[in-house]
């Protein structure tokens, strides 16, 4: 279990979603296991006590989502309720407890996978996994900064921040690292033999991930080779896609790619569609915040725009389309391969980005980075200042 | 009461009279319905065999059904196992129990024996014991025919009045309870056939917030590629696993003497669909239609009876494999268990049996004639008889589906664990080991694999008792069911509620065994996968299982269970 605990702190530490020695991870099989000793042990066996799980983290987050947190937990009403992709299917709600006991914790982690306590941080659960635990963690913390960043766009535009609000903006937009940064070359095409894909994938993956441009570490990616489109698996993380892509017949004539990611339909209808080999998918933050940043007042289609929407809404130049994850009558499957061609990406609503290229991922992960910042600097715009990271 | 209806019908054979339970609300909140609530009914009986005219035979809907719950159209079938001994009990699909929710019933509670074979009639005018004597030996598909029109019925085939071990109830034409022989249970009452048809609404406690209940399943569904992805379920049917069993070098090959079947690609779902362009159907209330038929009214193999009557036997005959669950369902015969024991057949003769052979052999079993009446008690019985009980590739006299457990250790610990003999179901450890849902976890380790099985059951016995497809739990969790059954019901519940109370539906299950002598020495499986390996590739190593560590995992699932 050693192995474990070690490498989920890794990624909660080079995601930077918590200091190193903050997070305490627990595993339940026969005995619980421990990631290090801790004064919360004690009420972590009681979580155990009361619910039937395998395994939990309690941590407080590093900056700027600690402050975040503690900011939403304080001003919601028992639960904060973001509106992005990930929390609407998976997450539903992000309970908070009034204070660290299990007896305010348990009730509200028997109904959510995570519970927020502010000034302590986050307890996330698993019941099959630590990486369950993990995940959990990972998205909450995306979720509260997509919503903390588009509520204050929302107050900016009202004319109406509170103080308090603008206070905790201030200090967490001076924890914003500076935007990802890329001089160098990736794996060149055209590709003609599967370990030239395999690598150029796995290269490309680790590059979303060191970039930030994921959450999670999810997302996902693919190549075609032939008649075969080489795609990462459902669940994977792109910075360990060894043994963790499926080669998947374009002719249907085999489901062994049935493990494939959600977003498999629509990469194949983007290949189809565009003719291009590469594609990346990643769900970088501030292409969120904005896809969900409309003009419109009082639309018809009320708070249903991630599923349809009348409007042809764009930020620089990049269109935005509503879409849900995987394959339902609202899928993004029916919205991105037609928005894409010609274009050099589309960013689905509170969700994420596509991008793709003819030959390899130097153009898809270009695009991919450049979007992102563009958005970011037209966040910054329009709420009337300067990205304090490029101008300290 | 919303969900429920409150009603409990009891039909007695000998008597051939019936009345009405009307179960306590308390019972209704601890036992939910489906399998939990069956076992409540079961397990004062237990003891008795399964042919002991006082054994129930017990069909219980759950709360959720016959509401606009996500494939909530489902029902459990309980009595004791003839083939295994154990509790015995299967989930199945169709309108069967959709129409007794209709009829205003939660549950069917059949005693008594007939003394001549006889048809029950369950409508909204009330409840009519038939005479069936001119059904006598008639297959499945000829006795739908002959039933009342725009019913939904239960009916038994030939292989069930032939005393076959292994023999299931057919639902509405293609649906199967198909495992642990409960069709001679039906037989041994001298019923051939349960109709029910209603028109009956249940009631909902809060219809908006079911709708938003709903929504939030169906967006799961869509996210999930196993049951709505290019190459899910819902497009290819459960077949689809077949491609992924084999290139994981866990499909059960030759009698499970290998994990790789070289043919695969040829006989796979996409052959098949390209073969016999099938169309889509699926349980009543259910988006995900897993269910294929093909044109000319035959069925499409599910998963495991596609593989198990081509790479078990090594048979590479397309339409044999159709043809083989065409036969097993109209005779009424578990396909798992029938195939299997061909397999052991196949061993003990030392030969590979030819698509006529393998066809001839199951009408024997139908039939009970000849070699078939042998066959038709089951691998491990007829093995056994042949001295060489090895050769039986069974838990608890059940034969293995098509999971080889040498190629994923949660799977190994899940089949000897089950209550009800070798059964991928109860745990379902595939969803995390292979297809990564909710997350993946290493197939190889034992690492925390009695503690996710424990937890994989109880909530797996939940669903059995709301009653829920298990494959919409590939998707969604108990988490979201919650709301659901909140909605429905009006009793505010968290999904690990729902898991508290599978876990108790578990344990009376275990309780159930061990009062009919089982012990844990009987949560074991065969010496084969300890001893051989399976099919390796250059870079994939299939080892056979390390027995230290199995005990180990099984041990700290005791402890984990609290027994």
């Amino acid at each position: 279990m050693e192995e474990q605990f070690v490498h989920f702190e890794e990624q909660l530490i080079a995601a930077g979603l918590v200091n190193p020695g903050d997070a305490l991870m627990a595993f339940l099989d026969e005995d619980i296991s421990w990631s290090r000793p801790s004064p919360d042990q004690e009420f972590a066996t009681r979580l155990f006590e009361g619910l039937n799980i395998n395994s939990l983290i309690v941590s407080k987050a590093a900056e700027p989502y600690q402050s975040i947190i503690d900011y939403l937990a304080e001003t919601a009403d028992g639960s904060i309720l973001p509106q992005d992709c990930e929390t609407r299917t998976f997450l539903h709600d992000l309970p908070v407890a009034l204070a660290f006991l299990p007896e305010q914790v348990i009730p509200l982690l028997k109904q959510r996978k995570s519970v927020i306590v502010p000034g302590k941080g986050l307890i996330t659960y698993g019941t099959i996994s630590l990486e369950q635990s993990f995940v959990t963690f990972s998205s909450v913390c995306f979720a509260v900064f997509v919503k903390f960043f588009s509520d204050y766009l929302a107050a900016y535009k009202k004319g109406v921040i509170p103080a308090d609000f603008q206070d905790v903006f201030q200090r967490v937009i001076r924890f914003l690292p500076p935007p990802p940064q890329f001089e160098g070359t990736l794996a060149q095409g055209p590709f003609t033999h599967e370990e030239q894909v395999l690598m150029a994938m796995d290269e490309a993956g680790k590059m979303t991930i060191r970039h930030r441009l994921v959450d999670s570490f999810f997302g996902n990616i693919s190549c075609r080779l032939g008649d075969v489109l080489y795609i990462s698996q459902t669940g994977s993380s792109l910075d360990h896609l060894a043994g963790c892509i499926d080669p998947c017949a374009m002719d249907g004539s085999s489901c062994a790619a049935m493990t494939a990611s959600s977003e498999l339909s629509a990469h194949m209808e983007i290949i189809r569609k565009t003719g291009h080999r590469a594609i990346l998918h990643g769900h970088p933050r501030f292409s969120v915040i904005l896809s969900m940043d409309c003009d419109v007042d009082a639309c018809a289609k009320g708070d249903s725009c991630y599923l349809t929407c009348s409007y042809k809404r764009e930020v620089s130049g990049i269109p935005i389309v509503p879409g849900e994850v995987g394959t339902g009558p609202y899928g993004l499957c029916n919205t991105v391969p037609s928005a894409i061609k010609g274009k050099d990406g589309v960013i689905v609503y509170g969700h994420g980005l596509f991008t793709t290229a003819p030959q390899d991922f130097n153009l898809a992960f270009s695009r991919l980075m450049t979007i992102e910042n563009t958005c970011r600097e037209a966040y910054f715009r329009r709420i009337g200042r300067s990205d304090p990271s490029l101008s300290e | 009461m919303n969900g429920w209806c409150g009603n409990i019908l009891i039909v007695d054979l000998d008597t051939k009279r019936w009345a009405m339970d009307h179960p306590d609300p308390e019972i209704y909140r601890t036992y939910i319905g489906g399998r939990g609530l069956a076992g409540f009914y079961l397990k004062d009986h237990i003891t008795r065999n399964y042919d002991d005219p006082a054994m129930p035979l017990l069909f219980f809907t759950g709360p959720l059904v016959n509401t606009s719950s996500p494939t909530s159209g489902r029902m459990a079938v309980m009595s004791r196992s003839p083939l295994t001994g154990t509790v015995g009990d299967s989930s199945v699909g169709g309108s069967l129990g959709t129409n007794l929710k209709k009829a205003g019933l939660d549950g069917l509670v059949i005693r008594g024996k007939s003394t001549d074979l006889c048809g029950i009639e369950i409508s909204e005018d009330g409840v009519r014991i038939t005479d069936a004597r001119h059904l006598k030996g008639k297959g499945a598909g000829e006795t739908f025919s002959l039933l009342p029109a725009k019913a939904s019925a239960a009916v038994i085939g030939p292989a069930a009045e032939n005393g076959v071990l292994f023999s299931s109830i057919i639902v509405d034409g293609h649906f199967a309870a198909g495992r642990n022989g409960i069709g001679l249970v039906m037989a041994a009452k001298n019923l051939k056939y349960i109709s029910v048809k209603g028109k009956g609404r249940t009631p909902v406690h809060d219809p908006e917030k079911l709708l938003k209940a709903r929504e939030e399943i169906y967006r799961l569904v869509s996210a999930s590629p196993a049951l709505s992805g290019s190459f899910g379920i819902s497009k290819f049917g459960t077949g689809a696993l077949y491609d992924l069993m084999d290139a994981r070098r866990m499909m059960p090959t030759d009698n499970f003497r290998k994990t790789r079947f070289e043919h695969a690609p040829s006989m796979n779902a996409a052959a098949y669909k390209k073969a016999y362009a099938p169309k889509s159907k699926g349980c009543r209330g259910c988006h995900i239609q897993c269910k294929k038929v093909a044109k000319d009214g035959r069925g499409i193999p599910e998963f495991e009876t596609m593989s198990h009557f081509s790479a078990l036997l090594s048979n590479t005959d397309m339409d044999c494999v159709m043809e083989a669950n065409r036969i097993c369902n109209d005779m009424g015969m578990d396909t798992i268990s029938a195939a299997a024991t061909l397999s052991c057949y196949g061993e003990i003769q030392n030969k590979t049996l030819e698509p006529h052979e393998i066809l001839g052999l199951l009408t024997d079993i139908g039939q009970g004639r000849d070699e078939g009446a042998l066959l038709g008690r089951g691998s491990a019985r007829y093995a056994k008889d042949m001295g060489k009980p090895e050769a039986s590739i069974s838990v608890k006299s059940q034969e293995l589906s098509a999971y080889d457990p040498r190629g994923a250790l949660g799977m190994a610990l899940s089949f000897a664990l089950s209550t009800r003999g070798a059964c991928h179901l109860r745990a379902y450890p595939i969803s995390h080991e292979i297809l990564r849902k909710p997350v993946a976890t290493d197939r190889f380790s034992f690492l925390g694999k009695a503690r996710i099985i424990k937890i994989s059951e109880d909530a797996n016995a939940m669903a059995d008792s709301l009653t829920a497809c298990k494959f919409i739990f590939f998707a969604a969790t108990l988490e979201e069911y919650a709301k659901v059954y909140e909605a429905v019901t009006g009793h505010g519940i968290s999904g690990q509620d729902l898991l508290k109370i599978g876990d108790a539906v578990c344990k009376n299950e275990r309780d159930m065994n061990r009062a009919n002598g089982f012990t844990h020495k009987d949560d074991d499986l065969p010496e084969r996968f300890f001893k051989e390996p399976g099919s390796s590739e250059q870079s994939l190593s299939i080892k056979p299982i390390d027995r230290e560590a199995f005990l180990k995992a099984r041990g700290a699932y005791y402890k984990i269970r609290g027994e």
